[in-house]
């Protein structure tokens, strides 16, 4: 038993329906209880899609237990199969109807006269999540396409892209820039799968030279089977970035059997000049905490470090399968990974590196609002907000020109920094007015525990005690209300170390490099045994720390 | 200033209807469907259940689909750390191996420390955990002895519950404690006496206080909310208390409460101009408040709220509506919408019918009306094609595919969601269903 409060990944049906939703004329028939219904609306809401997935469900209720709930799952396979007139029809159930133990596979394949093909799903609903089962889903139904098949005598010189699904980030735009992107070396595109993919295009799939995995999460068991089945090899280089699309161009042409020199000669994107302008020095060493799907977290990190010049300070990822990779990422830049799927973790480690900019999953977006620090959603889960009507690829050259605007637009640039800088004592500047970033939160004014928090249980040394329960610490030295500060002044840390004249010139440091400062200075005077914090002390730890 | 009094003997409120308890209502055919079931589980009303007692905390015990339909059912994420969230089991409590009270009793007392302002905990029981028999009220009882906070259960599994049930379900379980000489003792009740009226179903905050100033001016000073804004500060009831419903899905807490002696004023719902005098009137009825100071009361708010109706609701007249099953709303709302918009309603869907809270609304309905009740959602498009009426009522997962056929919706939720009972609050309740009809107006793109 683990508590959730709130999560990444739903559960694996959830991640076969994404699969069966991007499909053409596919359907899924779900054993479920009444209320499961509610995931028809993550695509019609959140994607505004203009049509219903194709999403039966059985909806049976606790009366219909003690009867015959195979039955109704048998009854309903029918109806489906006779009203929408699929060309595969999947069929699965969900984490209450696991436990009943109607084996929906079994009954949908025995039933006679069911004229369309079944693809069985059998997740565990108590064990695996949303990304599984899309991976199983989408692998699930390519072997049973394929299984039979051989190896073709020839193949065309072309790609098949796989894993771009339903609820994907961006994966509309993505296929469309990778399409034009492989179009320029005189690649074609066999297969997309499984967005917008028929069962013709799965059934092609062995045609193409080589399979293309854009997005792990989805496409990597599918990929390595179709390269063990029909020796298809797997492109894994996801191009997302300049460097990674210029490399995936290489890739992809190696693979095939194309020329690109040319191509890689003249590469489309705005991203290596705006970046090398003298505005974007602003951009240099900014704080970058990045936690999302395996796939965007690892490519978002080498974009903020090789092409934007940020400081990557924080990388994880939720995607346990993938926990490797993302590893591997994180120890080049010399940080130790997060993989979890807390988000309380997430929080917690988004406070203690002291980001400046948070990219991640919408609930990143939630704790960044709630800490009052800069953010851009690049990863699923996200929201509405999240699918713009605009053409806003993440990959190819023009993915990286949305990327720098996307990224860039959120952080505090150029002379508005300084000037906060400079003229502190401006009335206007004062720490809850707004930049052109809109008004800011602070770590003390929006506490992590929200609206429930008491007066009582902020005072300057246990914020974070808060945050992290710890019962001790609340229960010790908090009842002083004088303590009290209520000003938003976005500090944390030992308090009582500091003279009236060495906080006052605290103060006049900028809130949002403040927080920074603070730890810095304490940090030094830990090291060095100092029991006050004189003025001379924040600017000898200034020294001490300068160029590090 | 003498239209009050004309007014109120025009809304032709039967005398006796709020005087018997089994009130006759007239008979309706009901079409019985069963199929897919487009709304919620019961689950779902923790969404707004948790923001209204500011001192709960919601646990469920279920599984990682009922985490993902919390976040997701809303379509909110509510920036504040939400006071809900899921124990979700896993293989270990399925297979027995891990010890189910060991692991509850761990899970929460990583919440008390985490949450010290938490005063009550509900367990919600969730359809895996019905499935596989967990006896959360024993759990309940066991967490109590352990834990200085009050520890309560209900369902809110969707084999069991439909959408709001899950409120009535949890509403039923704080009674018990509300009855005078309970147990719980007089530290967990507000109110020293018990109170002489009941407000049953959540209402926004600004309703509330509309409402307790309108009833105080009336002269009935005792009036109490369930639920509450706190869960540990809960009026006392006795079997003087009488019991007034302001949502139509609490059918079981009414029974517990007419169980220990409450008498029900059954009426409508104050929705709308006319709903909510008829409600008031219904309420000032039973306490035998003089019709004249009745009127007094009234008479102001009556008279906005006539007249913003009136700029208001103007759009909807002669429009024909449809509405998808969903909260139990569904018949007040129609009656709403037939009575004081103009509109004609063409198919009313319903989770289920509870007679005891709609009776009142269905006498005022009209007779060429289709009632449905249960669902199967896809013969209900096929008939809701059919009909083509000017607006369809419907949950979030049908209105973009629906407005993409072509069809006008209005997403239910939001009545569930938004500050719509009362006079001040009639027109906005009107605007509501004017919104996606005045959109269309207005937009000149293309379909």
């Amino acid at each position: 038993m683990k508590l959730a409060l709130w999560t990444y990944e739903g559960p694996p049906h959830i991640g076969a329906m994404r699969v069966v939703n991007s499909m053409q004329n596919a359907h899924y028939v779900l054993h479920a209880p009444q209320g499961d219904t509610y995931a028809d609306l993550l695509f019609t809401m959140i994607e505004r899609q203009n049509h219903r997935p194709p999403v039966t469900y059985t909806t049976f209720q606790a009366r219909d237990l003690g009867s015959d709930t195979a039955n109704l799952f048998v009854e309903s396979v029918l109806d489906a199969a006779e009203r929408f007139k699929p060309d595969v029809m999947f069929v699965g159930e969900s984490c209450t109807a696991e436990l009943i133990q109607d084996q929906p596979g079994s009954l949908a394949l025995g039933i006679e006269g069911l004229d369309v093909p079944v693809v069985p799903l059998e997740h565990p609903a108590y064990s695996r999540k949303e990304n599984y089962g899309a991976s199983e889903a989408l692998y699930a139904v390519v072997r049973a396409v394929l299984k039979d098949d051989v190896i073709p005598d020839q193949r065309t010189p072309s790609v098949n892209l796989i894993g771009p699904s339903s609820l994907g980030f961006r994966c509309r735009d993505d296929i469309k820039e990778v399409m034009a992107l492989l179009q320029s070396i005189g690649v074609q595109t066999n297969a997309v799968v499984p967005l917008n993919a028929t069962l013709a295009d799965i059934k092609s799939l062995p045609q193409a030279t080589a399979n293309v995995c854009l997005y792990s999460e989805v496409g990597r068991t599918t990929c390595d089977w179709l390269k063990r089945q029909f020796k298809q090899p797997v492109i894994d280089v996801v191009p997302i970035g300049v460097t990674a699309t210029r490399e995936f161009v290489k890739a992809v042409a190696e693979a095939v059997g194309v020329d690109a020199t040319a191509a890689l000669q003249n590469h489309a994107s705005r991203l290596p000049w705006y970046s090398r302008s003298i505005d974007s020095n602003y951009l240099t060493g900014k704080r970058v905490f990045i936690f999302a799907d395996a796939t965007h977290a690892i490519a978002a990190a080498r974009v903020a470090s090789e092409e934007l010049g940020f400081e990557v300070v924080g990388l994880g990822t939720y995607s346990r399968e993938f926990g490797r990779e993302v590893r591997a990422a994180a120890e080049s830049y010399g940080i130790e990974a997060l993989i979890t799927d807390d988000y309380l973790e997430v929080e917690d480690a988004v406070k203690s590196t002291e980001p400046e900019l948070v990219l991640g999953t919408q609930m990143e977006r939630h704790m960044a609002k709630r800490l009052g620090i800069a953010c851009c959603v690049i990863s699923a889960p996200f929201h509405v907000e999240d699918v713009p009507a605009r053409y806003s690829p993440q990959m190819g050259y023009e993915g990286a020109n949305v990327i720098f605007d996307s990224w860039v637009h959120p952080l505090m640039m150029g002379l508005e920094e300084h000037l906060l800088g400079m003229f502190t004592d401006d009335f206007e500047f004062s720490d809850a007015a707004p930049s052109h970033l809109g008004s800011h939160a602070s770590y003390a004014s929006d506490s992590p525990t929200g609206d429930a928090i008491t007066p009582q249980q902020v005072t300057p040394g246990n914020i974070d005690a808060v945050a992290n329960a710890a019962a001790s610490q609340t229960n010790t030295a908090q009842t002083d209300t004088s303590q009290i500060k209520t000003e938003a002044d976005g500090l944390q840390g030992n308090d009582s170390l500091w003279t009236v004249d060495a906080e006052r010139e605290l103060k006049k440091i900028p809130f949002f490099v403040r927080g920074k400062a603070k730890r810095n200075t304490e940090r030094y005077a830990g090291q060095f045994g100092l029991q006050t914090i004189t003025l001379e002390t924040l600017y000898d730890a200034k020294a001490h720390y300068s160029g590090s | 200033m003498t239209m009050p009094v004309a007014s109120v003997a025009k809304c032709k409120t039967p005398a006796a209807e709020h005087k018997t308890a089994e009130a006759k209502h007239k008979t309706i055919d009901i079409v019985q469907e069963r199929g897919q079931r487009e709304v919620f589980c019961g689950l779902t009303g923790i969404v707004w259940l948790h923001r209204r007692m500011q001192d709960a905390f919601f646990l469920v015990v279920g599984s990682r689909t009922c985490a993902h339909l919390l976040q997701s059912a809303a379509g909110v994420m509510i920036f504040a750390e939400p006071r809900f969230g899921t124990a979700i089991l896993d293989d270990r409590d399925l297979s027995g191996s891990a010890d189910f009270n060991d692991e509850l009793e761990r899970i929460v007392n990583d919440l008390v420390v985490r949450r010290p302002e938490i005063k009550t905990l509900f367990l919600v029981g969730s359809c895996p955990s019905e499935v596989i028999k967990l006896d959360l009220e024993k759990a309940a009882e066991r967490l109590n002895k352990i834990h200085p906070l009050r520890v309560l259960s209900f369902s809110g599994s969707g084999i069991e519950t439909t959408f709001t049930q899950g409120e009535d379900n949890c509403l039923k379980a704080l009674i018990a404690d509300m009855v005078q000489g309970s147990p719980a003792g007089d530290d967990d009740v507000a109110f020293s006496r018990p109170c002489e009226l009941l407000v049953l179903g959540t209402v926004a905050d600004v309703v509330e206080d509309q409402f307790t100033r309108l009833l105080q001016a009336m002269g009935i000073n005792s009036v109490a909310f369930l639920p509450t804004r706190s869960a540990s500060r809960l009026p006392l009831i006795d079997q003087n208390t009488k019991v007034v419903l302001v949502q139509p899905f609490v059918g079981e807490s009414l029974r517990e409460l007419t169980r220990h002696g409450l008498q029900h004023i059954q009426t409508v719902f104050p929705f709308g101009a006319e709903g909510t005098l008829r409600w008031l009137k219904a309420i000032a009825d039973a306490f035998d408040i003089d019709s004249q100071h009745f009127d007094r009361v009234v008479e102001a708010p009556l008279s906005r709220a006539r007249t913003a109706m009136k700029k208001v609701a103007e759009p909807l007249q002669g429009r024909r509506v449809s509405f998808f099953p969903d909260s139990q709303l569904e018949i007040p709302m129609a009656r709403f919408l037939y009575e004081e918009c103009g509109m004609q309603p063409v198919e009313i869907g319903v989770p289920f019918f509870d007679r005891q809270c709609i009776g009142a609304e269905l006498d005022l309905l009209p007779d060429n009306i289709r009632f449905v009740e249960g669902q199967h959602v896809d013969e209900q498009l096929a008939r809701l094609h059919q009909d083509q009426p000017d607006l369809t009522v419907c949950g979030m997962g049908l209105g973009n595919p629906l407005e993409a056929q072509g069809l006008a919706t209005k997403w239910s939720i939001e009545l569930v969601f938004s500050p719509i009972h009362g006079f001040e609050q009639a027109a906005d309740l009107a605007a509501l269903f004017v919104k996606p009809l005045k959109r269309r107006q207005l937009l000149k793109v293309p379909a």
